[in-house]
């Protein structure tokens, strides 16, 4: 047998190395989800409840993931919903969409369409005209990824 | 993009005090930014709609901050408390600046 040289363990290592960092990099794949949520509250508390996020448990294709955030409130003047915010936290960018009501809103609810690259949460948080923020978080199971190419 | 026909469903009618759904769709490709051209390799450029923006009498009703993550042809279904007879405008804005827009009356009894 063939003795292996140095330069070649070097390189077989090497190999080893850049195939186990592509393939752990997408499954641990953190976005920028805490700093656009921390930039939306102001750093201030969030309390779990009121808001509530309607998304299916497994989505069988990731380009269009259908979503709806509704929060409890009134909607008088008030006391209404002002903005929510929905973040998911494993795609290349954290932010999704910012809903803007006001009291002619009637109900906080609004429905759009998402894109989720992969299995991971969906986080919905609710300024309140008092102040206070409220939120839902839901794990969203994706078949095929919706940002290919 | 000659394409970006927008779309709104709004109910003709209501009575005051009701609260009624409205549907919004634009046709638009939703670039994300993140996607490479296949055969140069070169990153396709961001173009989405950015902004929705709902009025009612010219008072700002609903409006959304649109990422990305949104899908292709953006859905957006919101509400809105009816009180008086007037026009819903309805405005999306393009990354490259343009702004489409759709006009509906509604008519409160």
């Amino acid at each position: 047998m063939k003795q292996i040289t140095r330069r070649q363990a070097l390189s077989i290592c090497g190999c080893a190395l850049t195939v186990a960092a592509i393939g752990v990099r997408p499954a641990f794949a953190a976005n920028d989800h805490k700093e656009v949520i921390s930039k939306f509250t102001g750093g201030k508390d969030v309390k779990e409840g009121k808001v509530s996020l309607e998304l299916p448990e497994i989505a069988e294709n990731g380009n269009t993931v259908p979503l709806s955030v509704s929060v409890e409130s009134p909607m008088t003047k008030d006391n209404y919903v002002k903005r929510v915010v929905v973040v998911a936290d494993a795609n290349p960018r954290a932010g999704v969409a910012t809903f803007h009501f006001s009291p002619a809103s009637g109900v906080a609810e609004a429905s759009t369409r998402m894109r989720l690259a992969q299995t991971q949460n969906v986080i919905a948080v609710a300024e309140m005209s008092d102040g206070a923020f409220y939120m839902a978080k839901r794990q969203v199971k994706v078949t095929i990824g919706g940002c290919g190419g | 993009m000659a394409s970006s026909k927008p779309r709104v469903k709004v109910p003709k009618t209501a009575k005051k005090g009701d609260v009624i759904e409205i549907k919004t769709l634009i046709s638009h490709k939703m670039e994300t930014g993140q996607r490479k051209d296949k055969k140069t390799g070169k990153p396709i450029p961001r173009k989405i709609i950015n902004k929705f923006v709902a009025t009612f009498d010219g008072e700002q009703v609903f409006a959304v901050d649109v990422e990305p993550a949104v899908s292709a042809n953006p859905y957006i279904k919101f509400n809105m408390r009816a009180e008086k007879t007037g026009d819903l405008v309805f405005t999306w804005v393009d990354d490259d600046g343009k702004s489409y827009t759709a006009k509906k009356t509604l008519t409160v009894n």
